[in-house]
């Protein structure tokens, strides 16, 4: 018998929702068959299987949540010895230090009941509790908890239902290593208001379920706007000569059936500009400033209920038609919530654009660790003042918001004067 | 095997155990020597909620002046008295009666001995010999006598809690060694009814194991309605004559009808047989694990007969708890603390630590008080002495020790109880809606004063 393992469809990650089911206990499969949808934060995944068997249990339930993991999830009969598929295309190992955790078999306890191949000891997978729901805890054991760090969820219970309560958190805090240092006592959590206290009544509105995409924008925009010390930089831009350029470029290719958007150029002419001001194409860390060899310029995309950020990769080096086909099939698949995880994770400067909804200039989050983001509001045909003159432009403002950590003013100016001239006369692309 | 557990004494612990045995499908049987319901029902709580509501009742006819009322001729029968206290233990004591038959729990009357047996102890009661596969010991505890000086009860100048409760008359002067709860109820109710009560005490306070700040608050109390005390007394010889006893203590000679011997309680460990068994047995009580095994396979204990604190909800409290564990339940893992009260006027109840023992054992804490003059319940019905002390660890915010002098407190000392069950800390008692008005809202009070935010006073 073998266990399937939950995969890790990227180094990264460490749980995920076990979205569906392609296959029932006693379906026969073979190696390749699709078993099962894994979604992540971002994208759904497919788990193929490796080893031909029957599907003798399922179990993790379709639909569940915070899946940790290599996590059994199916048991497979058959005397295959590999077991859990890896991802359909395993992600690229960014950091040697932290390599992805190979989906191996885990160590069974107790071999000799297995031998047979029959349903011995159903020792059913301890499934976490699954991120969202409600964890029963004594209020003291949630202070007691918190203040050491503990996660509630990792604590077994033992009050009535399985409640945690003190001495509980205590038998776990003797046994995890020292989190919270002792003497020194953490911040009181915010007080997280129910709607009700804060006058809106029960009823008079729908809850929609926070769904992975939906916490892991929560989370990161949170972070990212309470720790990055955010400032803008605001410039225009004339775009004529930008529009004219794109318009001889897509003429030209029609027979290819592509076409290069204004943000497609406006993709190219960031990963050129942050190859002209390297500074600005940094993250900080702890350790010290990262200077990114490329510019892996990240897009913007709404997708329903969320959005996400696929990544041109090395988008310096691309040509405009390539890019436009890749923001295209990228843009496509985001929106089936079918891109990999190595899609969208990493980048190193995001441009998001809003100027087809009309907007004029925003201020956007930092999609850390990035160092900074664009943001892109609608061109429109403005009065301009040249040589004493007015005359009519068609005017396009872009914002950077910036992380102070890495990119200075100067910095940030720098860039932008480097991006707009680039932006305003197109042919500078070429240098 | 005749049984699945025999249980041995049917007080608040034994006959609660049994019923819950019951409930777990076990054949049950229980046996009792004299009365279903123990000292509990039949001469020990019960009769005396009896018998204090009634010193109430005729102590605040004295004081109708405070309403606006008036009445003449304010008397009471005292036969009548005590015979509603019998009447009231009595209704109870038959109710015990149908709890067993309801719940198919074989009541044998008798003495219990054991014997040696496996897997569990023979019970052997009169001729009958009883198999099991578990007996559980609930033979409770009696006052505590020191004949050596006196203090031996002798049913008319010398009285336990059991001669006190059913006395032919109410005798003019009192004395009653022992500030405990049991030697304060009685000499709430004998001063209720007009006698001359001295109260007699070793330690430095009244209620001893009470919080310093309500024992010092109930002396004082009861003192206002005339109660006299002597504190850090030794008393040396009690003799008696035909009209009365004569205490000696050192330096003082108290003179009074009768004397109240209150100084504490053994566990009822003889004539069972114990000691032929080997069962481990410390200063009159019986030594057990936390689920109530004793060393002898198949033998439990419960209640009053393994120690303190002596309470009825106590032994009612481990009864089912050793019944669970024997039906192979393992417990919820909660340490529940047990509430004591003292029906005197004024109440006095706690819950956990007092503040003196929550710094003794190291821990820092935050104190709140409420005086209930300060509540408009209070005011209203004319009960103003008193209040309500709360103790919070304050490195963690836990509730660990509720303490409350004065009206109805008894009533209201759960709602802390449930609350340190629970683990709440100060934010839940913040949280909790406390009625209004209602003398629970001191409660909350002296729970939002620890941290400095009292909205009363």
């Amino acid at each position: 018998m073998t266990d399937i393992l939950m995969p890790a469809l990227s180094p990264t990650m460490e749980e995920g929702t076990l979205a569906k089911w392609h296959v029932k206990e006693g379906d026969e499969v073979k190696a390749g068959d699709v078993i099962a949808e894994i979604e992540t934060d971002k994208a759904t995944m497919e788990v193929e299987a490796v080893d031909e068997g029957k599907v003798e249990a399922i179990l993790v339930p379709e639909g569940t949540e915070g899946v940790k993991v290599n996590a059994p999830i199916a048991r497979l009969s058959g005397d295959g010895g590999a077991a859990a598929p890896p991802p359909a295309k395993p992600a690229p190992a960014p950091a040697k230090a932290e390599a992805p955790p190979p989906p191996k078999e885990e160590p069974k306890p107790s071999p000799p009941s297995q031998a047979g191949g029959e349903t011995g000891g159903t020792t059913k997978a301890p499934t976490p509790k699954p991120e969202g729901e409600r964890v029963m805890a004594s209020p003291l054991a949630r202070r007691l908890a918190e203040a050491a760090g503990l996660d509630l969820k990792t604590i077994k219970g033992t009050g009535p239902h399985g409640r945690v309560v003190k001495a509980d958190v205590d038998g776990a805090r003797g046994k995890a290593p020292a989190a919270a240092p002792q003497g020194h006592p953490q911040a009181a959590p915010r007080q997280v208001q129910s709607l009700e206290q804060q006058g809106i009544p029960a009823g008079s509105y729908d809850l929609v379920p926070l769904d992975g995409m939906r916490k892991t924008v929560a989370r990161r925009m949170t972070d990212s706007f309470r720790d990055v010390p955010h400032f803008p930089l605001t410039i225009d831009l004339e775009i004529d000569a930008l529009l004219a350029a794109r318009g001889r470029i897509n003429a030209m290719l029609k027979a290819d059936d592509v076409r290069v958007s204004v943000n497609d150029i406006i993709i190219k002419a960031s990963a050129m500009a942050l190859k002209r001001v390297p500074d600005a194409n940094a993250s900080y860390t702890p350790e010290g400033i990262a200077m990114h060899h490329h510019a892996d310029v990240a897009m913007a995309v709404a997708v329903p209920h969320g959005l996400i950020t696929p990544i041109i990769r090395e988008a310096e080096t691309k040509g405009l038609a390539q890019i436009a086909r890749e923001t295209k099939d990228l843009a496509a698949r985001a929106r089936d919530r079918k891109l990999k995880p190595e899609e969208y994770l990493g980048g190193t400067f995001t441009v998001s654009n809003l100027g087809m909804f009309g907007i004029k200039s925003f201020g956007s989050i930092i999609n850390e660790p990035q160092g900074a983001i664009l943001s892109v509001g609608a061109g429109t045909q403005q009065p301009v003042v040249k040589n004493g003159q007015l005359a009519v432009a068609t005017v396009m403002t872009v914002t950077m918001s910036c992380d102070h950590r890495v990119v200075d003013g100067a910095t940030g100016a720098k860039f932008l004067s480097a991006f707009k001239a680039m932006i305003e006369d197109p042919a500078t692309m070429l240098v | 095997m005749d049984f699945d557990v025999v249980i041995i004494g049917s007080g608040p612990g034994g006959y609660v155990a049994a019923i819950r045995a019951s409930q777990l499908g076990l054949k049950t049987a229980i046996v009792e020597r004299e009365l279903l319901g123990g000292v509990c029902l039949n001469w020990g709580c019960i009769p005396t909620k009896a018998l204090l509501k009634s010193g109430e009742v005729y102590e605040q006819l004295g004081h109708l002046g405070d309403y606006g009322l008036s009445a003449d001729n304010r008397a009471y029968d005292f036969a009548k008295v005590i015979d509603r206290s019998r009447k009231v233990a009595k209704q109870l004591n038959t109710g015990v009666a149908f709890l067993m038959k309801k719940n198919k729990v074989e009541v044998i009357m008798g003495e219990a001995r054991l014997e040696k047996g496996s897997p569990a102890p023979k019970v052997i009661v009169g001729d009958r010999t009883i198999t099991a596969k578990h007996v559980i010991l609930a033979t409770g505890a009696r006052a505590r006598v020191i004949p050596d000086i006196g203090l031996e009860p002798d049913g008319e100048r010398v009285w336990t809690y059991r001669e006190a409760m059913v006395p032919k008359a109410a005798p003019k002067s009192l004395i009653v060694i022992g500030s405990g709860a049991i030697g304060i109820e009685f000499a709430s109710f004998y001063r209720a009814l007009g006698a001359d009560v001295t109260v007699v005490e070793m330690m430095d306070r009244v209620l001893p194991i009470e919080d310093e700040e309500v024992s010092k608050a109930a002396q004082k109390a009861f003192e206002k309605r005339g109660i006299k005390f002597r504190l850090s007394a030794k008393v040396e010889k009690l003799t008696k004559s035909k009209t009365g006893v004569s205490l000696k203590l050192g330096g003082e000679t108290l003179e009074a009808d009768v004397c109240i011997v209150a100084v504490g309680i053994v566990g009822n460990v003889e004539n069972l047989g114990l000691e032929d068994l080997g069962v481990k047995i410390d200063r009159t009580h019986v030594v057990i694990d936390a689920e109530g095994r004793t060393n002898v396979p198949g033998l439990y204990a419960i209640g009053d007969l393994v120690g303190p604190p002596w309470l009825a909800h106590k032994a009612s409290h481990e009864g089912v708890h050793c019944v669970e564990a024997i039906a192979g339940f393992k417990s919820p893992n909660l340490h529940a603390p047990i509430p004591g009260c003292t029906y005197s006027n004024p109440q006095v109840a706690s819950v956990g630590l007092t503040e003196a023992a929550a710094k003794q054992s190291g821990v820092e804490v935050k104190v709140g008080r409420f005086p209930l003059s300060a509540n408009g319940k209070a005011i209203a019905s004319g009960e103003t002495t008193g209040f309500v002390k709360t103790v919070f660890d304050a490195r963690t915010g836990a509730l660990i020790g509720a303490h409350m002098i004065g009206a109805e407190v008894t009533e209201m000392i759960q709602g802390f109880a449930l609350a340190m069950t629970m683990e709440a800390t100060e934010e839940d008692l913040f949280a909790a809606v406390f009625p209004h008005p209602t003398l629970s809202e001191a409660m909350h009070e002296a729970s939002l004063d620890a941290y400095g935010r009292v909205l009363h006073i």
